[in-house]
């Protein structure tokens, strides 16, 4: 199956595009499946419902990001951070960790943050993504990005994107951090060469401004 | 002669300022391009079959299956069958395909038989009487220290110093050659002693790799007043940068390679790649942008760049990319050697130092490794060592910050801590007392324990050893002190002055998030009287002149130093040109402000644009170097001293401990932007505060497999970890006048030191190893009860 199959069947066409759920997979697997054979995303039934299953091969999928409609055909099995990455060039979103443990890969999912390498890149379709790179308007930095540069938050900038990301979705939903607040809320992203000192004095500048 | 000293205090526009870095606004912005990053047309994504085991024999490899499947564009055999495998998740076969989901489904599809051998991965104390003597070196000896990737020039220092057990044959030599020995070693294989006798001596995992005596360290012993006997150890740990290791290579014609490489090293890539890939290293360029992280792990192609333009080779020469997976990262791309020593040290009464002891061991893998240097900062008149370096398949070591340092510092300042503490010593005046002994830094370290002491509130908060607490919580201070090197390494840079105003400066340097754009930028700035955004600096390719690579803080000292050369001679020239125009002679301008005129009469100047024209129709280009004799004074200078102290709550129910405050003084010579320099310190007090806390490789006795490789189980410190910092970097008289040195591993090297005395005052009680975990914490705390 390829992505130039004429009777693949775009996934956005059902209201539920996210693909296979674990739920639906545990319901899947919990059963001997008789597969009917027709091309597009199979249709499964499955605790009396009936369940599509996308792939193995590619997929057409659309994406908004950064408030632009993206189309393109991947592997239901890749990430979202590997589209980001691989297909539109995005690449503020790092891959460190690729599960879930350091934060490098923080992107914004309907205004929240999430790490982008352990969203499946078919589940995050027509939800709004956006990235670091989005975040100069007009040529402006965002407020966030002025304070990590003026208290010198960045070495070898790594996991500058991702944090920057995490202070931006902080920030819009406590303008007025306490200390507390921004241990807690910074503590899903790590960095090495110890550059939390500078992002701290830096959220301490912003919440004081009540960014 | 022209004037490179450094300008001193109220000449200096820049230099020894407070500047933002400017390279920020592109890694905020997510603009900035590391070799993860690059995407080039037609890339292929690379993946590598890996060893599952700790020691084995490749038997067979079948990659048919794998070479069949569409999208697959080339497999490369990295070992062959017949290779010894000395490391679990060493590299076996890589494979390139046209996405990555297709080159995991080809790694999946290769069959791999192995033969499994025996392995040591525990690097607890040597057994009595396991310690073998070093000896003549068998063939076998020589390809596992290839297959190791021992440096040449250690393999050719053993080879002269031991001998060997056989002469290599022609086809033997050949082997080694082609496994990666130079012709130095080759030579001294052929001119080595032979001892055929001991040929059949059995192998030990340990080996007495240093044994020495100073004084007379038995009759000090006797005699000394004091006694305090301790054990003590740092674990390996790794270096987890978060951009992992790789590269993307291609082949822009039959014989010239393209490679964007995640390295610490640009200029010195080529003639590390040209031997193997056979072909001369000026057909090889090289070019990162932007590195994510290295700490000392990232100088050599490593054998992974190496087979990445092999496999490139082997598809058409289309760009390859092949970064190593996290777990990879981990368990082969860099780990700390570990030490861990019993220590005996003597003082008089009045807490002067007379002698030491030490038995250490500790392991850096198949290499084995050398002994730390302990003492440590205290030359201890009577002194007797002995080192046993373990041999085993944990993967190799590499240099971490500061190499060597922070062991040392652990196993001997909380040794002397623990002296301190039996001498019931305020350990500011027991250290204090013994600085003497530290020369030639002995009145900064005073200077700087005065000053640390001050900003710690150390006489407020400093008590006797916890003996009797009451309630859970109980807090305690440490200190450590340190040294580094630090001298500029060797740099060559070119500065253009076009014409038009407009300045170049290219240098093949590198900055590793250290700030040495900024660094560069400030010193030709401040030397050319210009804005810093009026230069145009390029960094990071083999294209530009050859800069050293970034280990050993030796960078910010060879890039400030033939920067001011070049900007000094450049504008020396410039001066040359416009002194007729103002009529002047060429050493009464000065350029500052942006302009170009006579000093002390603001009537006679041109603006820099104008002063440049005067170079008529050809740019000017110079060629800064360092070092360069024909050009003094020296610029950059060696040796550092830092006092760094910590205070810590442990509470001692569940034995977490947790870092309240850390401060650290701090003398790298003259500072060039103190807003980085600082940045430096916070990082390496947070880098510390992580492997005294958390960090450790643990592995696993029976599969022989790191059990953490991932960022989960190997911990970082995070966020919420880190307490209030303090910085003091020492400036100005005695400090300025010494010149540039470098800064990158001494602050890193006393945290674990000045932690573990913390909490030892906290709860009366040596915790011997690090990282201070609470189930050690817990089980010194019960020891101590029990006794």
């Amino acid at each position: 199956m390829g992505d130039d199959d004429p009777n693949l069947k775009h996934p956005s066409d059902k209201q539920d595009n996210s693909g296979v759920s674990r739920r639906d997979f545990l319901k899947i697997s919990g059963i001997s499946v008789a597969v009917p054979l027709v091309a597009g995303p199979k249709i499964v039934m499955a605790a009396g419902q009936e369940v599509p299953v996308y792939g193995p091969g590619k997929v057409p999928m659309e994406f908004t990001i950064n408030g632009k409609l993206h189309k393109v055909s991947l592997e239901p099995r890749v990430t979202l951070l590997d589209a980001l990455r691989d297909q539109f060039e995005l690449t503020g979103a790092k891959r460190v960790c690729d599960r879930a443990e350091c934060g490098a890969c923080t992107v914004l999912m309907e205004n929240k943050p999430v790490y982008a390498c352990s969203v499946l890149a078919i589940e995050a379709q027509h939800k709004p993504i956006t990235t670091v790179e989005s975040l100069i308007q007009a040529g402006k930095l965002h407020p966030v990005q002025q304070a990590f540069i003026e208290n010198d938050a960045s070495q070898c900038g790594f996991c500058t994107p991702g944090f920057v990301l995490a202070c931006k979705a902080l920030l819009d939903k406590h303008p007025r951090p306490t200390p507390e607040d921004v241990r807690r809320g910074l503590s899903g992203n790590l960095c090495r060469c110890g550059t939390y000192a500078g992002i701290r004095q830096a959220m301490a500048q912003l919440s004081q401004k009540g960014a | 002669m022209p004037d490179y000293a450094w300008p001193d205090a109220e000449h200096r526009t820049l230099i020894g300022k407070r500047i933002t870095r400017v390279d920020s606004p592109v890694k905020v912005s997510g603009q900035a391009k590391y070799t993860y990053d690059v995407h080039r047309p037609g890339l292929l994504y690379g993946k590598v079959l890996r060893c599952p085991h700790a020691h084995a024999k490749v038997v067979s490899i079948d990659t048919s299956a794998a070479e069949k499947m569409p999208g697959v564009k080339a497999v490369e055999i990295v070992q062959k069958p017949g290779a010894n495998i000395h490391w679990a998740g060493d590299d076996i076969v890589a494979v390139a395909a046209v996405d990555e989901p297709t080159a995991e489904d080809a790694i999946r599809a290769i069959r791999v038989e192995y033969q499994k051998l025996p392995h040591l991965v525990s690097d607890a104390e040597p057994p009595k009487g396991a310690t073998q003597e070093e000896g003549p070196l068998s063939m076998n000896d020589i390809d596992d220290m290839l297959d190791n990737q021992v440096p040449n020039q250690q393999i050719v220092s053993k080879i002269q110093q031991y001998g060997v057990t056989e002469k290599p044959n022609e086809d033997k030599l050949k082997a080694f050659k082609s496994n990666g020995a130079n012709d130095a070693v080759l030579n001294a294989l052929q001119g080595a002693t032979v001892h055929p006798e001991a040929g059949n001596r059995p192998k030990s995992n340990y080996e007495k790799a240093a044994a020495q005596t100073v004084g007379d360290p038995d009759k000090a012993m006797a005699e000394a007043e004091v006694v305090s006997e301790g054990l003590y150890g740092i674990p390996v740990i790794t270096h987890c940068c978060l951009e992992s290791h790789g590269s993307v290579s291609e082949w822009t014609d039959a014989d010239h390679l393209l490679t964007h490489i995640s390295t610490q090293n640009v200029s010195g890539i080529p003639g590390q790649m040209a031997e193997p890939l056979q072909i001369p290293a000026s057909n090889i360029r090289v070019h990162q942008d932007h590195i994510g992280g290295g700490f000392g792990s990232k100088f050599s192609p490593d054998r992974w760049g190496i087979f990445t333009a092999q496999i490139s080779k082997k598809a058409d020469g289309k760009p390859v990319r092949i970064m190593l997976e996290r777990d990879a990262e981990l368990e082969v791309a860099g780990a700390r050697p570990s030490a861990y020593a019993r220590v005996k040290v003597a003082a008089k009464r009045d807490g002067t130092l007379v002698a030491w002891q030490s038995e250490s061991w500790g392991t850096g893998g198949p290499g084995g490794g050398g002994m730390p240097p302990i003492p440590y900062v205290f030359s201890i008149p009577n002194q007797r060592k002995e080192h046993t370096a373990i041999r085993n398949n944990i993967g190799p070591a590499r240099a971490w910050r500061a190499p060597n340092h922070p062991q040392a510092a652990v196993l001997t300042i909380c040794a002397l801590d623990d002296l301190a503490a039996k001498l019931n010593m305020d350990p500011v005046e027991f250290f204090g007392k013994n600085l003497d002994i530290t020369k030639p830094r002995q009145d900064i370290y005073r200077e700087e324990l005065a000053i640390a002491a001050d900003l710690m509130d150390w006489k407020q908060k400093w008590h006797p050893r916890t003996q009797n607490r009451s309630g859970n919580i109980t807090r305690g201070v440490g200190l450590s002190l340190h040294t580094w090197g630090g001298r500029g390494h060797n740099s060559d840079c070119d500065l253009t002055i076009q014409p038009d105003g407009s300045v170049d400066l290219k240098l093949g340097s590198q900055d590793l998030g250290t700030g040495t754009r900024t660094c560069i930028l400030i010193v030709a700035a401040d030397t050319l009287g210009l804005p810093m955004d009026a230069i145009h600096l390029q960094i990071g390719d083999t294209s530009y002149p050859p800069s050293g690579g970034s280990g050993g803080s030796t960078t910010i000292g060879g890039v400030s130093s033939s920067t001011r050369r070049a900007a000094v001679d450049a504008r020396d020239a410039l001066f040359a040109k416009v002194a007729p125009v103002l009529g002047a002679q060429p050493e009464q301008l000065e350029c500052v402000n942006g302009r170009v005129g006579v000093k002390g009469d603001s009537s006679k100047s041109l603006s820099w644009k104008e002063a440049c024209a005067k170079l008529g129709a050809m740019p000017l280009t110079v060629r800064g170097k360092n070092p360069d004799r024909t050009k003094p004074p020296d610029l950059t200078n060696s040796g550092v001293g830092g006092v760094q102290m910590a205070e810590v709550e442990v509470d001692t129910d569940t034995g977490i401990v947790n870092v309240k405050k850390m401060v650290a003084v701090q003398d790298c010579g003259l500072v060039v932007n103190l807003k980085t320099a600082e940045s430096q310190c916070y990082g390496a007090l947070i880098m510390g505060i992580s492997y005294s806390l958390f960090e450790e490789k643990v592995m696993d006795p029976t599969t022989g497999r790191m059990l953490n490789a991932n960022m989960q189980f190997y911990r970082l410190a995070g966020f919420n970890d880190i307490p209030e910092l303090v910085v003091h970097m020492m400036t100005g008289k005695g400090y300025d006048e010494r010149g540039v040195i470098g800064l990158g591993e001494p602050p890193v090297v006393s945290p674990g030191a000045a932690i573990s005395n913390a909490v030892a005052n906290a709860i009366g009680v040596r915790v011997p190893f690090l990282p201070l975990t609470p189930d050690r914490v817990l089980a010194a705390l019960g020891q101590k009860a029990g006794a």
